[in-house]
């Protein structure tokens, strides 16, 4: 059945229809985007948004860039995918913090969007990621249970949870609550109310006066991602009363394809900080636009097509890599550029593990392989003039002191890096030399790995 | 009856202001019948939460019927399509199936946050104000508090309510209400159960499980699985379904929060391409929000003018 096919899929067989051609016409790209948009629509992005997300793309296929391209229909997925993340803004999982605590959160939304549920997950997130004190507060005062439910979230977590009944007003529970967290150190207090309609005037009127009352750094606005055309005006409404700083995105672990995402974000501006991926409490994650991007795109091809590219942009500069490498040209620039491009590429550990000839190297197996050492050593390269990066022996004890003032190290940390980087060119020496190795890396297309640390 | 259509009405209105609102506007704006308008018609259905497909049938349909009847005024198509979205419906009003004299198992599921157990609360309070002795099962024994509101809704309508301890199976909860229910001669027994998404096998494993003992321990049983629906779901609401049914073989299916959402349309889609019928529709927060959804009295309601 045509309506359970993932959009990736019905893009990927449209791009295949495109990629069979030599160069695109603009019928081609016309009948592409009417794909595009077609599938857009079935993972129920807003129709307006889609009709200004086809144009735009639509703008930039039928132009030069796919005319000068050598495979038109990957030029096509770049566009569209760049678009999409584009569109979706970028990965922005930062929760204002008061400069006087506490950093009050205040999360709303329609019925059954998982307030309650994402309350709690916020709440041992950032206890765990910034060791905040948070206080969870029940204002949902009309679901029943709706105060139960938050304590025995509360209970597991063992996070404290401020209510007071279902006779009180929402408002003053709030108030009551920033008193409570004052009193009792708590830096964070996260506000759970009651799911309403957006068009309710009498609860969306609730909703300002806690806002009035309590002024918090955040309001959340949660989403279900299974949400159809809707979500638009949910967001508009929920935006306009209240001005939203966020939106936390729920069930994204789901089959839906999520396109209630582009919409919220096209029409409120507001950037998706948080996803929730699954029932247990630490299933929430910062939001990636494009991860999101090619779920709905299929990420596979998307893939494929930036290994490509990096690939094709990797090989001239390991033709040239090679050649310093061989006659001991090697500079800290280099090194630098080296660190950046592996950085980019994730964790190292398991990078380490995919080349070849590397687990019979003691030397390199044991090569401390700590990140946050590599944050340290490109700060004091960066610190180092272009001279200094060029040709590291200059580097005596005022240049040091400079340059470890200037990325925030010390001395002996500089010092060590500068011998380390001597010690490294030898060492490329020596695995110049081992032949079959460095076949091995040649035909490896991770081209950015050749320098060991 | 009166009382009922106007309550209807009254919590279609947002639907009417959108869905046929906008339709309306469109018809009474042109002066012909063109492509442009056409594809206008195409893009308001689709707002409406049609579906995609059944937004291109539907107005396949009203083109077929512009053709064969002539037609070349634009404010002639209100009543086209209204004829046509009536036909989608079909005019079958499917009732629950209850049986008589005999005990009768609803077994209730959905994903997460569709409003099952509201919808459970206001279902028993319904069949007991016909006079039926009604027992419920505190089925989702995953989710914090769950079994407490389910109570809490229990003693608000007057119903009994089986639970066990949070965290045990449900079937075995499910093994108890069927036990209880058949000891102490109920007429329904509405089975709760914990949200799940579809696309998880364990969880989807685990309601197979439950309708397999309910069967077990009483034949012919579950009688009724109500598949909820929200109805601000967009496409995914298909996929639901369809999945529900494969498991639990859904027999009806209850939309929510058919009130706040300004579409309604995902009723026609859901009826065009589902072979469920849709039997409840919940319109409110009241009690008495909870519908018999009647297909014939639904489309009119959507036309009816304010």
């Amino acid at each position: 059945m045509a309506m359970f096919e993932g959009l990736s899929d019905k893009l990927q067989a449209t791009f295949k229809k495109l990629r069979g051609k030599g160069k695109l016409s603009e019928a081609d790209v016309n009948e592409a985007m009417r794909e595009v948009r077609m599938a857009l629509l079935q993972a129920d992005v807003n129709i307006k948004v889609v009709k200004d997300f086809v144009n735009k793309v639509k703008e930039r296929a039928i132009g030069e860039e796919i005319l000068r391209s050598l495979t038109p229909g990957q030029q096509v997925i770049k566009i569209v995918h760049e678009e999409m993340i584009a569109l979706m803004g970028g990965t922005q999982s930062k929760i204002n913090m008061a400069s006087k605590p506490p950093t009050v959160i205040l999360l709303v939304g329609l019925q059954g969007a998982g307030k309650t549920t994402h309350a709690a997950k916020l709440a041992n997130l950032l206890r765990k990621q910034q060791s905040k004190r948070p206080l969870m507060v029940a204002c949902d005062i009309y679901r029943p249970a709706a105060i139960k439910q938050l304590q025995v979230l509360g209970d597991q977590l063992n996070i404290p949870v401020f209510d007071m009944g279902n006779k009180q007003n929402p408002v003053d529970i709030a108030k009551a609550a920033i008193e409570h967290a004052n009193s009792h150190g708590n830096d964070l207090v996260i506000i759970d109310t009651a799911g309403r309609l957006h068009i309710n005037e009498e609860l969306m009127g609730e909703l300002r006066q806690i806002k009035e009352r309590v002024r918090p750094q955040e309001i959340l606005l949660v989403v279900d991602a299974m949400t159809g055309q809707d979500a638009v005006n949910v967001a508009e409404s929920f935006n306009r009363e209240l001005g939203l700083d966020g939106v936390v995105l729920t069930k994204l672990d789901g089959d839906t394809r999520g396109g209630a995402a582009i919409s919220v974000k096209a029409v409120t501006g507001c950037p998706i900080k948080f996803v929730g991926v699954g029932e247990k409490l630490d299933a929430i994650e910062p939001f990636h636009p494009d991860r999101l991007a090619s779920r709905i795109l299929g990420m596979g091809d998307v893939l494929s097509l930036i290994e490509k590219a990096q690939e094709n942009f990797d090989l001239e500069k390991a033709k040239e890599m090679e050649r310093k490498i061989r006659k001991q040209e090697l500079t800290l620039e280099d090194f630098l550029e080296q660190l950046q491009q592996l950085k980019s590429m994730g964790p190292l550990s398991s990078l380490m593990d995919m080349i070849p000839g590397i687990g019979g190297n003691k030397q390199l197996k044991n090569m401390e392989l700590d990140e946050k050492h590599f944050a340290r050593v490109e700060a004091i390269i960066k610190s180092m003039t272009p001279e200094e990066r060029r040709n590291p022996v200059i580097i005596k004890d005022s240049r040091k002191k400079r340059i470890s003032k200037g990325s925030g190290t010390s001395i002996p940390e500089v010092s060590r890096l500068i011998k380390q980087f001597e010690e490294t060119k030898k060492m490329m020496k020596q695995l110049t030399g081992n032949s079959n190795l460095m076949k091995k890396m040649k035909k490896k297309k991770g081209a950015g790995l050749r320098l060991p640390f | 009856m009166v009382g009922l259509f106007a309550r209807l009405k009254d919590g279609l209105s947002k639907t009417r202001q959108g869905l046929v609102g906008k339709v309306e506007e469109l018809f009474t704006g042109r002066k012909r019948i063109d492509a442009e308008l056409y594809e206008e018609l195409e893009d308001i259905l689709i707002q409406s939460d049609v579906g995609v497909d059944t937004a291109m049938d539907l107005v396949e349909a009203v083109r077929a019927q512009v053709k064969a009847q002539k037609i070349d005024d634009p404010a002639m198509l209100t009543d086209v399509l209204k004829e046509q979205i009536a036909a989608m419906l079909g005019s079958e009003t499917e009732p629950l199936n209850l049986q008589e004299g005999s005990l009768t198992v609803i077994m209730v599921v959905g994903v997460n946050g569709v409003g099952k157990t509201t919808t459970i609360g206001k279902l028993a309070h319904q069949l007991k104000a016909q006079g039926k002795r009604v027992l419920l099962a505190a089925g989702d024994t995953f989710r914090a508090a769950a079994i407490d509101q389910l109570e809490i809704w229990g003693s608000r309508v007057g119903v009994e309510v089986i639970k066990q301890q949070e965290g045990t199976d449900p079937a075995a909860v499910a093994y108890d209400a069927v036990q209880a229910a058949k000891s102490r001669k109920v007429d329904v027994l509405i089975v709760d159960t914990a949200g799940r998404l579809h696309n998880k096998a364990n969880l989807m494993e685990e309601l197979r499980k439950i309708t397999r003992v309910i069967g077990r321990e009483l034949a012919g049983a579950p009688h009724e699985v109500l598949l909820v629906l929200d109805a601000t779901t967009g496409q995914n609401a298909l996929s639901q379904a369809k999945l529900f049914s494969e498991v639990a073989g859904v027999t009806g299916i209850a939309l929510t929060k058919l009130d706040g959402t300004a579409r309604g349309g995902v009723i026609i889609g859901i009826m065009h391409e589902l072979s469920v019928p849709v039997k409840l529709i919940g319109i409110g927060e009241g009690l008495e929000d909870l519908r018999e959804f009647a297909a014939g009295d639904f489309a009119a309601a959507l036309f009816e003018s304010r």
